[in-house]
């Protein structure tokens, strides 16, 4: 069952991922053909700013979407070569813990209150592994020593209110991990932080990935904390991937407006007092998503053909995809205002 | 940080060490009680109080025994402490056919008692499971037992207490049954506003992504989110519950006549609330307090079983 390493598939592909939610100004598409691939053992980063869909993606992957005013209307999400969409959720929570598990934003509404930590990790071992009690708790502490909770065995009697935040989201992560899964999905995990936590929550995320070898997607909004940590990025914008590729790529030269318009409007530590260099306007809302490519309202280099031909996902350089008609002049760097 | 800590070395004025060299003001006397003394008698007065009109209803009438239809016209109407006719002390007086007021008081604990913890467990456990069930799966289920629960709030009991007592006779067990179906729906709704707001909240996701189905969801996410409430109201509950079998009983639609229950008792003595005050008030007394400590041992319940509220 278990696929050998390195695969000559991927873990997970979502393809072409479209869904609708019914809300009360009416059905508002929240994710409009989402697409990308992580290998095993391989750190996908999901980039994007508040709305642009990367919460909801992730939570169609796991099948957390709200019953009824979710639709997944379009595309697949496929793990290990098994179609998830197309099985009942069932199927996705036999996969979940022992193959994919999800770190979520906010520890603290991602513990049951009324519950001791080490209970709630415990539980895991006793219901899916059909563990003793005894045993169970053991794991759970040694869970919690994994994550680096001092004192674990004291502190698995604690509630989660009498955890610092930093310590809790340790709590959540040993919980995730706990039945060492293949792929771990953490959603914005530092971003209820504060920075020297965040730091050390992104430490705690890479050693345990590289020791585990899984495959992690990462999502953020935060340019600076994925650097160190992920292999590749893909930047979502208004419910699509626009541009995708290996880090440094991506970072060094990015084929999409948005991508450049982001990494422009990161503060350079070397110039001090700088202006910053923001990208105007706000981000169109999905009740009336722009004809044509989504950003082009925005874009510095959009000409007549973005207002009316949506562009699609297209190879720029090896590994390299983005959704951009004029994506080889944004990566050669033309001076767009010039251009336009 | 109530019991006595000193304040003094805390703020960090400097500490001048006293002749028994303890730091100034540290065996000063605590001026309040402490709070965890405070707290302990909230659980343990009402817990006292509640077994006490346990064991009244339970052992009472085997000690002093209630005959319903034993009159006796020279007794009638005694204020409490009266010497009765056959040479027993009346402790809370008798009513006005000479019957002792304190077994029938003890006699209509029992009722009382009954008709309202069967009550409220026949009630609680129905509209919990019917409202947790309802705002987990949402959707038409949701729809047809919400609309049925508004029916049955709209629907006057008493109404309801007729044509149960019509159709079936009247009996404890058919006032158990009215009570039940008119309390339900208050129970069946905080279960479904409750579960609507924790079945979606990210712990329960979060134990999803562990692989959670969702029977385990509501046991181990959903319950215990939806016991504190329902324990809340189960002690508002309680109360008007014993209050609304003394109606029915009142009507005649409750409890046969024969059975005192705390409702009967206090109705048979509304008429003379001028002159024998003892006969409604005692009984009514009984109840208040009865209802007064459920109300404070839920409240201690509750706030005891939340982590959230408790300190170590």
């Amino acid at each position: 069952m278990v696929a050998p390493p390195h695969a000559p598939h991927p873990l997970l592909t979502v393809d072409d991922l479209v869904v609708s939610f019914d809300g009360p100004l009416g059905t508002y598409r929240a994710l409009n053909g989402v697409s990308f691939q992580v290998g095993a053992g391989e750190t996908l980063a999901i980039l994007g700013e508040s709305g642009s869909g990367k919460s909801v993606t992730v939570r169609a992957v796991m099948a957390l979407l709200p019953r009824h005013s979710a639709t997944i209307e379009r595309g697949t999400i496929r793990y290990d070569g098994e179609e998830l969409s197309a099985l009942p959720v069932r199927r996705t929570r036999e996969l979940s813990a022992t193959e994919m598990a999800m770190v979520f934003q906010d520890s603290l509404t991602a513990l049951n209150p009324v519950v001791r930590v080490g209970q709630q990790i415990a539980e895991l071992f006793r219901v899916r592994q059909r563990t003793s009690r005894r045993e169970a708790w053991r794991r759970a502490v040694a869970g919690l020593e994994r994550v680096g909770i001092p004192n674990a065995a004291r502190r698995a009697h604690d509630y989660p209110h009498q955890f610092s935040g930093g310590m809790r989201q340790r709590v959540v992560i040993a919980m995730a991990l706990a039945l060492r899964p293949r792929l771990l999905i953490a959603d914005e995990p530092t971003t209820a932080l504060d920075v020297t936590v965040q730091a050390q929550i992104m430490d705690l995320l890479r050693e345990l990935r590289e020791a585990d070898g899984m495959a992690m997607i990462l999502i953020t909004h935060d340019l600076g904390v994925v650097a160190d940590v992920a292999d590749r990025v893909a930047v979502m914008y208004a419910g699509t991937v626009v541009e995708s590729g290996p880090l440094r790529t991506v970072y060094d030269a990015p084929a999409h407006p948005y991508t450049r318009g982001l990494m422009a409007s990161v503060p350079a530590p070397d110039r001090p007092g700088e202006r910053l260099t923001p990208i105007e306007g706000m981000p169109p809302s999905p009740l009336a998503t722009p004809a044509g490519c989504p950003f082009h309202p925005r874009c510095p280099v959009a000409r007549a053909a973005c207002r009316t031909d949506r562009p699609v996902l297209r190879v720029v350089a090896t590994g390299h995809e983005a959704a951009c008609h004029y994506a080889e002049e944004v990566m050669a760097g033309v001076d767009v205002r010039g251009a336009a | 940080m109530s019991d006595g800590v000193p304040g003094s070395a805390v703020l960090g004025t400097p500490v001048v060490p006293t002749g028994d060299g303890r730091p100034d003001g540290a065996d000063a006397p605590p001026v309040v009680v402490p709070r965890r003394r405070r707290r302990r008698l909230r659980l343990w007065i009402p817990l006292g109080v509640i077994a006490a009109y346990l064991v009244a209803g339970v052992i009472g009438p085997l000690i002093a025994r209630y005959d319903p239809i034993a009159t006796s016209v020279a007794d009638r109407l005694l204020p409490p402490g009266s010497r009765m006719s056959d040479g027993g002390l009346a402790l809370l007086g008798t009513d006005q056919v000479g019957r002792d007021l304190l077994p029938q008081i003890m006699q209509g604990a029992r009722i009382s008692l009954l008709v309202g913890a069967a009550t409220l467990l026949l009630a609680g456990t129905v509209g919990a499971a019917l409202g947790i069930l309802c705002g987990y799966l949402g959707g038409a289920v949701d729809a047809t037992v919400m609309r049925l629960a508004d029916i049955q709030l709209a629907f006057p009991s008493i109404l309801l207490a007729v044509f149960v007592a019509g159709v079936l006779g009247s009996s404890v067990t058919n006032v158990v049954l009215t009570l039940s179906i008119t309390t339900w729906p208050i129970f069946a709704r905080v279960a479904r506003a409750q579960t609507l707001a924790t079945r979606s909240r990210d712990f329960a996701n979060a134990a999803r992504t562990l692989g959670a189905g969702p029977w385990h969801v509501v046991r181990h996410c959903v319950l215990p989110a939806v016991a504190g409430p329902l324990l809340v109201i189960a002690t508002v509950q309680l109360g008007f519950v014993i209050v609304a079998e003394a109606s029915l009983s009142f009507l005649s639609l409750g409890i046969p006549a024969g059975t005192p229950s705390w409702g009967t008792t206090i109705a048979n003595g509304r008429d003379y609330l001028a002159s024998a005050w003892w006969i409604a008030t005692l009984p009514g007394l009984a109840l208040a307090v009865f209802v007064v400590c459920v109300g404070v041992l839920g409240d201690e319940l509750r706030d005891r079983s939340d982590p959230n509220l408790s300190t170590r």
